[in-house]
């Protein structure tokens, strides 16, 4: 079964919302939507106090190449332009809105009969997918109109669609290829348009046999769009392990996937890119999962960007007792929260529970040179070593050491027997080296 | 006997021919340098911290040797004493530098900034930066994990148990900057450390809006503007919802200090004032 | 509700920690200590509960009186020095010398650099090099195999098939005995097939990789079968050199401990071939019969030099 090369390991899946069909989230009263929510610089607030919305209505707008509109997800009056706090505990400007009842944009085609044609030109399908805000929903949320027009010189000959969803308890992405399977094959055929490739790929972790079913049914009658059905292995999902897994070629130290000719893209995204274009629908509301090993319904909801956290955790059944941790996203690279007054954006995956007894971190000890952290690294790189280093602040040595190359997946703590945060460490020394190396551009 | 005097012999012919041939290379391959930078060495007091911007002390021994006048060199550890001393040496006359010491702009201390979250990863300040605004919904403030007081070569600067923020100890503090360096907040400053080592300092960084910094702090700074007005040395400027008094204007008139309503403005070493009832008595 | 916990990700550990590891490996030494016990008898016996209970009250005496601080004995690798001790240890050797031993293992070669993870010498072997050295005649009088036998300091001792390779003297046992343990030896590398057991156990756990057995084993099977090519009377051959002395127990449980040994696949590979070379040439041309030993502690003084010029394979560096 294909796989990546290097390192990888198999923690437990604890899918326990497999299967579990998605839930349309009741409107809540407030929404508060971040202005900046995914890479890039801030959008500009185009709505003041007292404005009336519909969903789907632009209230900000992207600033610069590497930005992304936003949308409002719901309808009502702008209450005010204030900032909240991110998960980070860093507050930033938003727009809070009061609902009133749930009108959408009158371009929105709402019904969901599945529009299989598109005729459009690629650069206005480019242009409307870059209007509808969207940006990748694997978790990056890097604007996907930047990542589909790849700078000159440089060809896509292959689209990677990551349906792999290698984070444990997640299954806001499997559900939404069971259910809106016809559409995402759609999206891609949309995509392969826009780049002009005539080979698309879907990746999809051996967990899913119903998934790799379903999507080989629907794509067998498309040309050029095969599923590929991978080994159950962390971090399976990371794009370049993806790409090498699925095609064989391995992006190189500090460089893009296009230079390997392949473009990866989630596979919420395309689903999102299938309504922005044929359904004239921006992205203001994603899929995500709420569970845990004590959650009292572990299952998928549709909700509204802006959503408060508090509100999606209310109607899944409360925090459960005993929960010690509350984690925005997976397991392995999600962010334990401060508290649930966060607004759910358009990268919010999932929210996971963790009880008590796993929400302590057991004492570190002496490494004990085992190498089991250098076995499961994906990268091929040396965590304890890397961690040494980030400890005594040798920052050229980090550098030679390809700290960069580092995807922050985590496996390296997860395997450590002395329970020693290499993670934390590394992660340190990767923005210390970072910032050295974009000093050293401005300088020249 | 026979072989100890051989013995003898030929180890004192080793010994002596080696010193010769040590003697004469010695001479031959002499380094020449400034025999001041070793008598400004002496006089320097061989801390090696770092604080003078140079990597030690001899470096900091040959930039003052090297350099035309004393303008810019200082040694904080040695302070007004040694710079006289090595000026003396060199020939020169030196302005001596207003001592500065170490301040903590954080009084966020745990009754008055409560904690929200526990955090459990490395008790390390850069790393808990490096993650999250930290425990308290200030995200400018303390986040007493101790960096400070690792960096600070003097034993200088601690971080008390109970109110989890860094004490600076006054006496003990060199001025050389460490402590500065490591803060990934940037709370600590060098300012002057006044007369009788009295000064005064706004004890905030938080540069929230008002309402929203005194949530989550009593003694945050709300950028109410009363002690700026009632400054008469025009010493406090505000910026970004926060007081900064610059020490060279401040003449230390307390003035801003009963006028903060948050008590964000902190004075240390002054002797306590007169209660009302004592001035009207006084008065009268 | 209490207040949330807040630290970076990852959130979930794989549950893997030193005991198991520690525990694992001395569970993969119970097939050979168990053939010891068998062929060695009483003398075995007191041997190995005299390494392990000095090995562990050394360390423990050590951390918390001279060192004043908290103790690591449950973390298994003392227990696990004593016991890789004890096996490379005649089973007449007196206790006294085997206490002198365990100082000096645990002391010297584990304490003195800071503990678990921070020794750069394999510390069982420093250990029974320094019994070796300071008590030559006892380390080198080797009982014959006597099943259950009640002897101890008086068991009647023989000739080792490696001092007969070494002196061209006397009938080597057939290899059926040799891969079953049937010799004269230490107590725990007689049995090839009990090690070969733990082999399989460690590799089926994960606790190890087979790099450093492999190419330990391959390289000293190619050397003496080339040797054994040329000169068939001088040298002998190559599977009577793989089933006989410490070469088992070497390859697969001294050389693959977890502190000494480089920490990438590729420089494993070189370290197990330096190994091979460096026993065949002791074993062949050297004054001792038996060279793994040795050769394992003059590797691990190579592992840091490996560590910093053998790097893993990283992704992306070959393009296809």
């Amino acid at each position: 079964m294909k796989t990546f090369s290097i390192g990888g390991i198999h923690p437990k899946e604890n899918k326990f919302s497999a299967g579990k069909k998605i839930i349309e989230m009741t409107l809540p009263q407030q929404v508060v939507i971040p202005l900046a929510h995914y890479i890039g610089a801030p959008s500009e607030a185009i709505v003041k106090k007292g404005d009336l919305v519909k969903a789907g209505q632009l209230i900000g707008k992207a600033n610069g190449f590497i930005s992304a509109n936003v949308h409002s997800s719901v309808s009502g009056k702008v209450n005010k332009i204030d900032v909240q706090l991110d998960a980070s505990g860093y507050k930033r400007p938003s727009v809070f809105i009061d609902v009133e009842g749930d009108e959408w944009m009158e371009n929105i085609d709402r019904s969901s009969t599945i529009i299989r044609e598109c005729l459009l030109p690629k650069e206005e399908i480019l242009k409307k997918i870059q209007n509808a805000g969207i940006v990748g929903l694997g978790g990056a949320t890097f604007p996907a109109h930047v990542k589909l027009s790849p700078p000159s010189g440089k060809k896509a000959n292959v689209l990677i669609i990551n349906a792999v969803e290698c984070e444990p308890y997640l299954t806001c992405d499997h559900q939404l290829m069971l259910e809106k399977g016809e559409e995402i094959i759609v999206g891609i055929t949309i995509i392969m348009k826009v780049l002009d490739v005539k080979r698309a790929v879907i990746g999809i972790e051996n967990n899913k046999p119903d998934a790799i079913a379903h999507l080989s049914k629907i794509a067998s009658q498309y040309k050029g769009i095969e599923v590929v059905a991978l080994k159950v292995q962390y971090p399976q999902g990371g794009e370049k392990q993806l790409i090498d897994a699925v095609i064989g070629r391995q992006v190189p130290s500090a460089a893009l996937p296009i230079e390997v000719g392949a473009v990866v893209q989630n596979v919420g995204t395309t689903f999102a890119i299938y309504e922005a274009v044929q359904k004239n629908k921006p992205l203001f509301e994603r899929v995500m999962t709420v569970t845990g090993k004590s959650a009292a319904q572990p299952s998928n909801y549709r909700v509204r960007i802006g959503t408060l956290l508090s509100e999606v955790v209310t109607l899944a059944g409360g925090v459960p007792e005993g929960t010690g941790k509350i984690i925005g996203g997976g397991p392995m690279m999600g962010r334990s929260l401060m508290n649930l007054n966060v607004p759910m954006a358009k990268g919010s995956a999932g929210i996971l529970f963790m009880p008590n007894e796993e929400s302590v971190r057991k004492p570190m000890k002496n490494c004990i040179r085992c190498t089991k952290c250098v076995t499961v690294c994906p990268m091929g790189l040396e965590p304890f070593l890397l961690m040494n280093q980030s400890e005594r602040n040798m920052w050229p040595e980090m550098e030679k050491e390809r700290v960069m190359d580092c995807i922050e997946c985590g496996s390296c703590s997860y395997t450590c027997p002395s329970n020693r945060p290499l993670l934390d460490y590394i992660r340190y020394g990767k923005t210390t080296v970072g910032g050295i190396i974009r000093s050293r551009a401005v300088k020249k | 006997m026979n072989l100890i005097l051989i013995s003898l012999i030929t180890l004192g012919l080793v010994g002596a021919i080696s010193s010769i041939i040590l003697f004469f290379t010695a001479q031959k391959f002499h380094v020449f340098e400034d025999t001041r930078i070793n008598d400004v060495e002496e006089a320097l007091p061989s801390a090696n911290c770092g604080g003078c911007g140079f990597p030690g002390c001899r470096a900091f021994a040959e930039a003052c040797v090297k350099a035309e006048t004393m303008d810019g060199l200082n040694c904080p550890v040695g302070g007004a004493p040694t710079m006289e001393n090595v000026a003396n040496i060199l020939g020169r006359t030196v302005v001596a530098a207003a001592p500065t010491v170490a301040v903590v702009r954080c009084g966020g201390t745990c009754d008055h900034r409560p904690r929200m979250n526990e955090y459990d990863g490395v008790q390390h300040c850069f790393i808990a930066h490096n993650l999250y605004s930290g425990e308290t919904g200030c995200s400018f403030g303390c986040l007493g994990l101790g960096d400070c007081e690792v960096s600070c070569e003097f034993d200088a600067i601690k971080v008390n148990p109970v109110t989890k923020l860094p004490e600076v100890d006054e006496d003990k503090c060199t001025s050389c900057g460490a402590c500065v360096k490591a803060c990934p907040k940037l709370l600590i400053e060098l300012r002057k450390k006044g007369p009788k080592s009295r000064r005064i300092y706004v004890s905030c960084r938080n540069e929230d809006r008002g309402p929203i910094a005194k949530k989550s702090c009593d003694v945050s700074c709300i950028a109410c503007t009363k002690c700026e007005k009632v400054c008469p040395h025009e010493a406090i400027t505000i910026s970004n919802n926060l007081a900064f008094i610059q020490d060279d204007k401040c003449k230390l008139c307390r003035k801003c200090v009963e006028v903060c309503p948050t008590n964000a403005i902190v004075e240390l070493n002054f002797p306590p004032r007169k209660t009302k009832t004592e001035e009207v008595a006084v008065e009268a | 509700m209490d207040k949330l916990i807040i630290s970076p990700a990852p959130h979930i550990h794989g549950g893997d920690s030193v005991s198991k590891n520690m525990t694992g490996v001395i569970i993969a030494l119970v097939p050979a200590l168990l053939v010891g016990f068998y062929f060695f008898g009483l003398g075995a016996l007191i041997v190995t509960l005299t390494a392990v209970v000095s090995c562990v009250l050394f360390e423990y005496l050590i951390q918390r009186f001279l060192l004043k601080g908290e103790t690591t004995i449950m973390d298994g690798s003392a227990a696990l020095t004593g016991l890789l001790l004890a096996l490379n240890l005649p089973s007449n050797i007196p206790v006294w010398m085997i206490i002198a031993g365990s100082l000096v293992a645990i002391g010297i070669a584990k304490m003195t650099f800071g503990g678990l993870g921070n020794n750069p010498f394999n510390p069982a072997l420093v250990g029974r090099v320094f019994m070796l050295i300071s008590f030559p005649v006892e380390m080198t009088s080797w009982p014959r195999p006597v099943p259950f036998s009640t002897a101890y300091l008086d068991a009647e001792t023989a000739a080792t098939p490696l001092a007969m390779m070494k002196g061209h003297f006397g009938e080597l046992p057939d290899t059926l005995n040799l891969f079953l343990g049937n010799m004269g030896g230490s107590m725990g590398e007689v049995s090839a097939i009990a090690i070969l057991i733990g082999l399989a156990y460690l590799l089926y756990k994960k606790i190890i990789s087979w790099h450093i057995p492999v190419s330990i084993l391959a390289t000293v099977f190619i050397f003496t079968a080339i040797l054994n090519w040329i000169h068939p009377e001088a040298y002998a051959s190559p599977v009577a050199h793989l089933f006989t002395g410490g070469l088992m127990l070497g390859a697969v449980f001294m050389a693959t401990d977890y502190v000494t040994s480089p920490m990438n696949t590729r420089g494993m590979l070189v370290y197990g071939v330096g190994i091979g070379i460096i026993t065949v040439l002791i074993r062949v041309f050297g004054a001792y019969p038996e060279g793994v030993s040795f050769a394992i502690l003059i590797m691990n003084a190579f592992t840091p030099l490996i560590n910093t010029y053998i790097k893993p394979k990283r992704f992306g560096e070959k393009r296809k």
